[in-house]
């Protein structure tokens, strides 16, 4: 039996392209949730958690709509890159982007906000700006809240489905992750396929997991 | 030198009561105490000097400098107010060795400058051996000096300092006066030193003010305002006094005398200005102020006889407590002596009795 490992690394490229994506728009977004008050914030934040609640299927649609060719988005993204997003791998990272990003931010905010502020506030009665606040005193102090919060996102990354199958389809070798792998095997009677892969997103998601609960932040320790 | 005026409502908010802070004060050089109970609002008016804290109305000028100013809308940020902040918990940056810590407060200096200034301020501070320490790994005394040495590297303006001595065991605590000291001696910045200790607003207060319930009730020299509280109020707030109701029975200028009479007893103090022959006020005195002996006989002037009801031994000194209401203290080898006597006599020096 000859396994086609190609969608297991298709998912974890992606995921991990996602990951830092996430962290890079995320945790910008997760500080001024956790630090500043302004307008609208509460809506911000319903509207950074409603991809947690609504079926992907619902996701799929919206980025169809808002990515597809026809869309503003969609034909600026053809006359810079020269081909369609849709249906390209480009577009599982957008669908895990969308997947996982929310559970960053939540969990990202949820350590940022654990930080003492008088560290903050002392930072800043001996001259720090904001921005040096932000990257030498809250990030560093809230980084292992963060580095968990990362690894959660890759793991919901990898597991993508719904989202994935509207806006990259299911093209074997091309935007086949591995998700969409293992229902396109299981379609097609091909068990064996499907259990070596179950096992192995399994085993990688078990993995992760247990490699964030290492590094979040412990009682007592900042 | 600080002038600092301070009006600003606080709603009640699930954390704590509604509450009204109007300050008024000044300060010259050295260190002022803020005292005053907890809830008086002593750490707000430190937070609304460092910018923490935005009063309604009101205005703040630190040497010249005006930092906040409701009327004409200044209000500088916390960054461009240079007031060095020593807090609590020392707010010491765990993730940086103390090396760091001190440069994070210099980083505006040129790299040598910066390079010098921080070595200079780890000696004054006895703090070159452990310099690449983190904070955990430090001592109680070690962590204080780093955080006012940290403060200090910053060229503040003023320095606040929220009651650094609370929690701390005595040594500690007197390490802490030394370096206070020493900050006074070498560095000409005003100190604003929050606190609810009597004794640390006597050791180390060239001016203190007292707080309470948001309001300023008296300002001046601690000795001046431990000695004359300006109402009952403040003197309840030192906790310390016998309060004790008179007459005055008359008043002599010339001889700078007065008579008092507390219950049957008369005493002699000195003239006060402004009473008048019947008045009802309220005589204080502090225990030390005291003198109390075995009765011996027929009661001197100015001693009133007292039956012992109760003795609380302390560590330096004994309280002695009387049915008549009144409290003296005297020390331990003293107090040795006649241990067993019920029957006493309290007498009051004249220069002592002070009435509100």
């Amino acid at each position: 039996m000859a396994i086609d490992w190609f969608p297991l690394w298709l998912s974890l490229r992606v995921a991990a392209l996602a990951t830092l994506l996430a962290v890079a728009f995320g945790v910008g977004l997760a500080y001024l949730l956790a630090n500043k008050e302004f307008r609208g914030k509460e809506l911000v934040d319903a509207a950074v958690t409603l991809p947690l609640v609504l079926p992907p299927t619902v996701l799929g649609y919206y980025l169809l709509v808002l990515l597809g060719r026809e869309s503003f988005l969609g034909r600026g993204w053809e006359a810079v890159f020269g081909f369609p997003l849709v249906f390209t791998w480009q577009a599982a990272v957008v669908a895990a982007l969308l997947h996982s990003a929310p559970l960053l931010v939540k969990s990202a905010r949820a350590s940022l906000e654990s930080v003492d502020h008088t560290y903050e506030r002392a930072a800043r009665t001996l001259g720090a700006g904001e921005w040096k606040v932000f990257h030498s005193v809250t990030i560093p102090l809230a980084q292992r809240g963060i580095m968990a919060a990362a690894a959660l996102a890759f793991a919901r990354s990898l597991g993508d489905f719904g989202v994935t199958i509207m806006l990259a389809g299911n093209i074997p070798g091309r935007t086949q992750t591995v998700a969409v792998a293992i229902y396109d095997a299981v379609e097609a009677g091909n068990g064996a396929v499907a259990r070596v892969l179950v096992i192995a997103i399994s085993a990688i998601a078990l993995a992760i997991l247990w490699l964030a609960n290492r590094v979040s932040p412990r009682q007592g320790l900042g | 030198m600080i002038h600092a005026r301070l009006r600003h409502h606080f709603s009640a908010s699930r954390e704590s009561a509604a509450f009204t802070l109007d300050v008024d004060f000044q300060t010259s050089a050295g260190i002022t105490v803020l005292f005053g109970p907890s809830g008086a609002g002593k750490t707000l008016t430190l937070d609304s000097i460092a910018g923490f804290v935005r009063p309604r109305e009101g205005s703040i000028r630190v040497g010249g400098a005006i930092l906040f100013d409701a009327a004409t809308g200044v209000n500088l940020s916390p960054q461009a107010r240079q007031c060095g902040y020593v807090f609590q918990n020392y707010a010491l940056f765990p993730h940086r060795t103390l090396r760091q810590n001190l440069e994070f407060a210099a980083e505006r200096l040129p790299r040598l400058e910066r390079h010098r200034r921080v070595n200079e301020m780890l000696e004054r501070f006895r703090l070159q051996d452990v310099a690449g320490r983190k904070p955990q790994e430090l001592s109680g005394g070690q962590r204080q000096r780093c955080s006012i040495a940290r403060a200090l590297l910053a060229a503040p303006r003023v320095v606040l300092l929220d009651e650094p001595a609370r929690g701390l065991d005595a040594p500690l605590r007197l390490e802490l006066y030394a370096v206070l000291r020493q900050v006074r001696a070498e560095f000409s910045v005003p100190m604003l030193l929050v606190t609810h200790d009597l004794d640390e607003c006597f050791e180390m207060g060239e001016h203190m003010i007292v707080l309470e319930s948001g309001k300023l009730v008296q300002a001046g020299s601690p000795r001046k305002v431990i000695d004359q509280p300006a109402s009952l109020e403040v003197a309840r707030l030192f906790g310390l006094y016998n309060l004790l109701p008179v007459e005055i029975r008359s008043l002599d200028p010339s001889r700078n005398s007065s008579v008092l009479r507390l219950g049957e007893h008369e005493l002699t103090g000195s003239y006060f200005p402004g009473r008048f022959i019947g008045d009802q006020v309220t005589l204080f005195v502090r225990p030390e102020q005291l003198e109390a002996l075995p009765r011996d006989g027929k009661p001197g002037p100015n001693q009133i006889p007292v039956t012992l009801e109760r003795a609380a031994e302390r560590a330096e000194s004994v309280r002695l407590e009387f049915r008549e209401g009144i409290v003296a203290a005297m020390t331990r080898s003293v107090w040795e002596r006649s241990k067993h006597t019920r029957e006493w006599v309290v007498e009051f020096p004249p220069v002592w009795i002070k009435v509100l």
